[in-house]
């Protein structure tokens, strides 16, 4: 039956990890984040959790702690946000390529500078080539989700790569929102316990981790994690279909809100699929056919499934939380519009780069974007690609 | 009641108005509502401007903006008036709710010919002789709880009680004083 429960995002993420119980938790406080690490000692000094908690001096510190706590043959898990994020850089490429299933909860913030500590995308997407798994949250409730079936997919012999959960920083961090949750004995059991395959600590096979890879290897190893980021997808959608059956709660790569008649669409991330869908309510009832396509699953990304799903429209729109600054389009849209094309699916799409810094996203932003799309509908014409959402007037 | 209420909360930080807001959705949310309580953060310093907001509803809210269009606003620092837009956006058919003493041809001046309805309230005096402090949270609580209808009289005391005795686990001595000014703040607010 589930909790009912009211709980902000990183209380919901805590409860998680609490409910998770792993090995080590190795973190630094950063904003948004902060609340995730300093709940969870909470549960370490309280005794509820037989967690090492590692109060290192550092993001990099606290990443390299993981690694070796999971080298070791230890479930690791840590938090963070925007620029920490930045200092674990170098280590965030090292977790992923030794193939070490670690989890991160990634609590959205923009990366300074100049210094902002408000919500956008751009400590994402500057990690999404780094060979981790993403999974994005639109609430509390979806963080905490994420975060239970995170190291069944992570850990999984096809896959072993890290993961990331992505939620808004304060938006859906630090809002009290309602959530059910699960009782810890059916936490216990859906999460499992690690056994790992190679392990550090494991006497009966001395191997070494992390040696030089020249010429020779390095490729095929690259290959080898490109490999597993296939996998991946059977692995989240199988690993998603056991937590639905367990809590009732549907979760694919993506999904699709009112998109089966649409003419037009939104494609987002986290929270703002939620105001979308409070628009999409409101225009519906007008008799607009508007619809609205939420990413899950940005690594790996299902480029084909979305290109399928978006087929029938007749415009898109595809909202970025960060801006690439490549002078052509956000992350999230050259993806969709990539996967369209050589899907060889047709259809009008538009970029729009918002919420940036933490501007707020008012429903009549989106309201906004659907008027622009309907103009498309109308034309079939989608000029300047390449827009802003949200931004002042005469200042950009 | 309305399916979905939104109010605004305007304070100063150090005053307690993030923490009303998240006691009147865990309040809210005691009552089988659905909630949302969220300050808006900026460079948080003592005595400085801060809002605040909650949705209360009977279905799941969905929305993730800050309130622009509220059914009700909160004052708990009337010098607030002087320098913050109050009734912005304020619905007619709402109300807003005012920590003061000031008179109502006093409060006009600052409400922009506001049509809605005005509460007004004296949290200071009910605060100091209730705590012997001034915490005008408490009282404002109370008060737009009484003006929203978002729930009765007796189950708000009720479920505050509860409320108080986890938040002051560690100083049980206040929690009498504080469902002292809930009790006092719901005989006294008072429209004008």
């Amino acid at each position: 039956m589930g909790i009912r429960e009211r709980l902000s995002g990183n209380e919901a993420v805590a409860v998680a990890m609490r409910q998770i119980n792993p090995d080590v938790v190795a973190a630094f406080p950063i904003t948004p984040s902060t609340e995730i690490p300093q709940y969870f000692s909470t549960f370490v000094a309280n005794g509820q959790v037989d967690t090492e908690f590692v109060a290192v001096e550092s993001e990099h510190s606290a990443m390299s702690a993981c690694i070796g706590a999971e080298a070791a043959g230890a479930r690791a898990m840590t938090a963070t946000s925007a620029n920490g994020l930045s200092l674990m850089w170098e280590m965030i490429y090292i977790a992923s390529s030794l193939r070490l299933p670690i989890v991160l909860n990634l609590v959205n913030r923009a990366v300074s500078g100049p210094l902002n500590i408000h919500n956008d995308h751009s400590d994402a997407m500057g990690v999404r080539d780094a060979g981790w798994i993403m999974l994005f949250s639109e609430n509390n409730q979806e963080a905490y989700d994420n975060t239970l079936m995170a190291h069944r997919i992570a850990e999984n012999p096809n896959v072993k790569l890290p993961l990331m959960i992505c939620q808004d920083g304060f938006i859906t961090s630090h809002s009290i929102e309602n959530i059910e949750l699960l009782e810890d004995d059916k936490v216990k059991e859906f999460v499992g316990e690690y056994k790992p395959e190679h392990y550090l600590l494991n006497q009966k096979e001395p191997i070494a981790v992390g040696p030089l890879d020249l010429q020779s290897y390095l490729f095929e190893h690259k290959a080898q994690q490109a490999e597993a980021m296939k996998n991946a997808k059977q692995v989240i959608k199988e690993v998603s279909e056991d937590f639905e059956k367990l809590t009732g709660r549907k979760y694919e790569f993506f999904e699709e809100y009112k998109l089966d008649d649409a003419e037009m669409a939104i494609v987002c991330m986290n929270s703002t699929a939620g105001t979308t869908k409070a628009v999409v309510d409101k225009l519906r009832e007008q008799g607009v056919k508007a619809g609205l396509l939420k990413v899950r699953m940005y690594r790996p990304f299902p480029a084909e499934e979305i290109a399928n799903s978006l087929s029938n429209l007749k415009a898109v729109a595809v909202l970025d939380k960060a801006d690439s600054l490549n002078a052509a389009g956000g992350a999230l849209f050259e993806d969709v519009v990539s996967g369209m094309y050589v899907n060889n699916k047709n259809v009008p799409v538009v970029n729009y780069v918002y919420g940036i810094g933490g501007r707020d996203t008012k429903e009549t932003d989106i309201e906004e974007v659907y008027s622009d799309l309907s103009k498309i509908v109308e034309t079939g014409k989608a000029e300047n690609p390449y827009r802003y959402l949200g931004l002042r007037k005469g200042e950009k | 009641m309305n399916n979905l209420i939104e109010i605004r909360w305007h304070g100063r930080g150090g005053q307690g108005a993030k923490t009303a807001s998240l006691l009147l959705a865990d309040a809210a949310f005691n009552t089988g509502k659905y909630i949302q309580g969220f300050p808006e953060y900026g460079p948080e310093r003592m005595g400085a401007p801060i809002t605040a907001y909650n949705r209360i509803s009977d279905k799941p809210i969905t929305v993730h903006s800050n309130i622009y269009n509220p059914d009700y606003v909160v004052v708990v620092d009337d010098s607030l008036l002087e320098c913050v837009d109050v009734t912005s956006g304020l619905k007619e058919e709402g109300a807003i709710v005012i920590n003061t003493t000031k008179t109502g041809e006093e409060l006009k001046k600052h409400l922009k010919g506001y049509k809605g309805s005005v509460y007004c309230i004296n949290a200071r005096k009910i605060s100091e002789e209730a705590l012997g402090r001034y915490f005008p949270n408490t009282p404002m609580l109370a008060a737009i709880v009484k003006v929203a209808g978002i729930m009765t009289n007796e189950a708000l005391l009720e479920d505050m009680k509860g409320s108080f005795k986890h938040k002051f686990a560690k100083k049980p001595e206040v929690i009498e004083g504080n469902m002292k000014a809930l009790e006092m703040a719901l005989k006294e607010v008072r429209k004008i």
